[in-house]
């Protein structure tokens, strides 16, 4: 099922010329109203008069994440405060958070968006929709309940935390589809088994959006097999306008689908900043093209991915770029070798009865950085035997070293001992003083 | 004829054998044996209690991880080359001893001592046709 037909079916040359005719008004919105971007369209020369086609996007200076601190709270909105009716933001682990704007007119787009992306993974009116993204300035929450209801699907606003009363009103209410962060899922399996539950069967959930967080493949079979649904993967981010910005679909679970209509996606290389082909893997940016209060020119996400032109057996139009495999703030450097924490997690999926509980701790010991992966002893990999154990610690130090390249050490750790999560899972703890 | 002894992994830190004795003790389960096999990360408590599905029941309900084995309970005579003589019998016949501990409690007059095979049942013939008492698992329990 495709939401907005019409939109998401789009041929190619329609979409560019859409694409185009909504940059020009972007770019020429932002050089009038937001002083930043006048300044930096200043200093490289361009104006909007030189935005012809859409590869002229490329002569338009980056944004990054320092932009928005720099200007916070509300430096970078297009447009004046009474217009504005409602704001969200990011805390951040480090610095000043970040804030973002909506007008009237983007909170219907975001709900559009939102929409489009829960009928990718085959929720419908009619589907009760347990939410627990968190509500508040996060944009998970709100973003997921608007688009639901747009649908016509009934909601739950159950937010996060307070776990055990989520797995109560899961067998009372009986909802159908479910909104979340992979990693608060698990927790909720977890839970829901120490409670007597089996998640696959004691429940009605048959379909799933989740996202805001780097998960692998195997994860998504994990997940699948535990509460017997179909997992689609998610993608959006605060800054671009939240979740929404690119979902996958039931029909290939193989990419997510861009929105290209409201966003343009470009990938780059990172380091030199020029601007890759269809294909390659690089740094994700985004020029949004519809959005009124906070429009971003070419934000770079941070994100490492490619994208995927070629067209996909749902109907979409739009090209699909590839699961994420983690941020570059994500990426850890470890002994010289780039490591994202998702690639040892699928690892760690591959060997039979690990479960997805792990954390990476990196330290350093001398001028050498260390690895240590810790996984949970559940009753499927104990044994009476030390040797059987350590044999287990061997093989994961091994498929790491062979897929991966890196030199670890692998620690066996009591069940529960690694902190679950009820936001975004906190993989990767790094002791390294730089 | 066999025992069936509970596993219990616990990370090397300090406080958590403690915590297994204090678990199992607030429910009223007694160890009658035990031994720790240990690298240098964890170890494996390894007991024969008078109350297997109460110990495992309250071990899960705390966190623990923890499986059942199934060993064999053998009187030694406690006279010097008692244990040597069944050692003896063993490797005459190519049976692999994983692991082995004592009981504190004592059956009758001898030494009480568990052992792991991998071949348990075989072990088990072997050793009564030489004569050797094996004790049943619930008199093991009630010591
Ligand atoms: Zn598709």
């Amino acid at each position: 099922m495709i939401w907005n037909e019409e939109f998401e079916t789009l041929p190619r040359e329609a979409l560019e010329a859409l694409q185009l005719k909504r940059l020009q008004a972007t770019v020429e919105r932002v050089y009038v109203n937001v002083p930043f971007y006048k300044k930096k369209f200043d200093e490289q020369g361009v104006t909007p008069a030189d935005i012809k086609s859409l590869s002229d996007l490329q002569k338009l200076p980056f944004t990054v994440k320092n932009d928005l601190r720099d200007n916070y709270p509300f430096g970078l909105f297009s447009v004046p405060m009474s217009r504005v009716v409602r704001v969200h933001g990011s805390s951040g682990t480090t610095g000043k958070p970040i804030v973002v704007g909506y007008t009237k007119r983007d909170i219907d787009t975001w709900a559009e968006l939102m929409a489009r992306t829960l009928t990718c993974a085959g929720i419908h009116r009619g589907d009760i929709v347990h939410n627990a993204y968190g509500y508040g300035l996060f944009t998970g929450g709100l973003g997921a309940h608007y688009g639901a209801e747009k649908i016509g699907a009934s909601v739950i606003p159950i937010s996060g935390g307070n776990t055990k009363r989520q797995i109560t009103i899961m067998k009372d209410f009986a909802p159908t589809a479910i909104t979340c962060t992979p990693s608060y899922l698990l927790h909720l399996a977890d839970v829901a088994k120490d409670m007597g539950f089996d998640p696959a069967v004691d429940f009605n959930i048959r379909a799933g959006c989740f996202g805001a967080e780097p998960w692998s493949e195997k994860m998504r079979d994990q997940l699948e097999k535990i509460f017997n649904l179909d997992a689609v993967d998610i993608y959006g981010l605060t800054e671009v306008i939240g979740p929404g910005v690119s979902s996958g679909c039931l029909e290939a679970k193989s990419g997510l689908h861009v929105f290209e209509d409201h966003f343009i996606p470009e990938i780059i290389d990172p380091e030199t900043g020029e601007v890759l082909p269809d294909g390659e893997k690089g740094e994700l940016v985004f020029t949004s093209i519809t959005k009124e209060a906070f429009p971003v020119i070419r934000y770079r996400t941070r994100d490492i991915t490619s994208l995927n032109p070629t067209p996909c057996v749902c109907g979409r139009t739009f090209k699909r770029m590839e699961r994420i495999t983690g941020r570059s703030d994500d990426m850890l450097i470890i002994r010289g070798v780039n490591v994202f924490p998702s690639q040892i997690e699928s690892v760690l999926m591959d060997i039979e009865g690990i479960e997805p509980h792990y954390q990476l701790i990196v330290d350093r010991e001398g001028t050498l950085d260390t690895l240590e992966v810790r996984v949970e002893v559940n009753e499927k990999i104990f044994s009476d035997e030390v040797k059987q154990l350590e044999s287990l610690e061997r093989k994961v130090t091994n498929d790491i070293k062979e897929t991966i390249g890196t030199t670890c050490r692998c620690k066996l750790v009591e069940p529960k001992s690694i902190p679950r999560s009820e936001g975004k899972a906190q993989r990767v703890i790094d002791k390294r003083s730089i | 004829m066999k025992v069936e002894q509970i596993s219990v992994f616990v990370e090397n830190k300090s406080g958590r054998l403690s915590e297994v004795t204090r678990v199992l003790g607030n429910a009223g389960v007694n160890i009658r044996a035990l031994s720790i096999a240990d690298s240098s990360d964890f170890g494996i408590l390894r007991i024969i209690v008078n109350d297997n599905d109460k110990a495992v029941e309250v071990l899960k309900a705390n966190d623990f991880t923890v499986s059942k084995t199934e060993v064999v309970a053998i009187e030694v005579p406690d006279s010097p080359g008692g244990l040597a003589s069944i050692l003896d019998i063993l490797e005459r016949e190519g049976l692999n001893v994983e692991y082995m501990y004592a009981f504190v409690e004592r059956s009758s007059n001898n030494a009480l001592i568990v052992f792991r095979f991998d071949e348990n049942d075989r072990a088990i013939q072997v050793l009564t046709s030489n004569g050797i008492t094996i004790v049943n698992g619930s008199n093991v329990y009630s010591l």
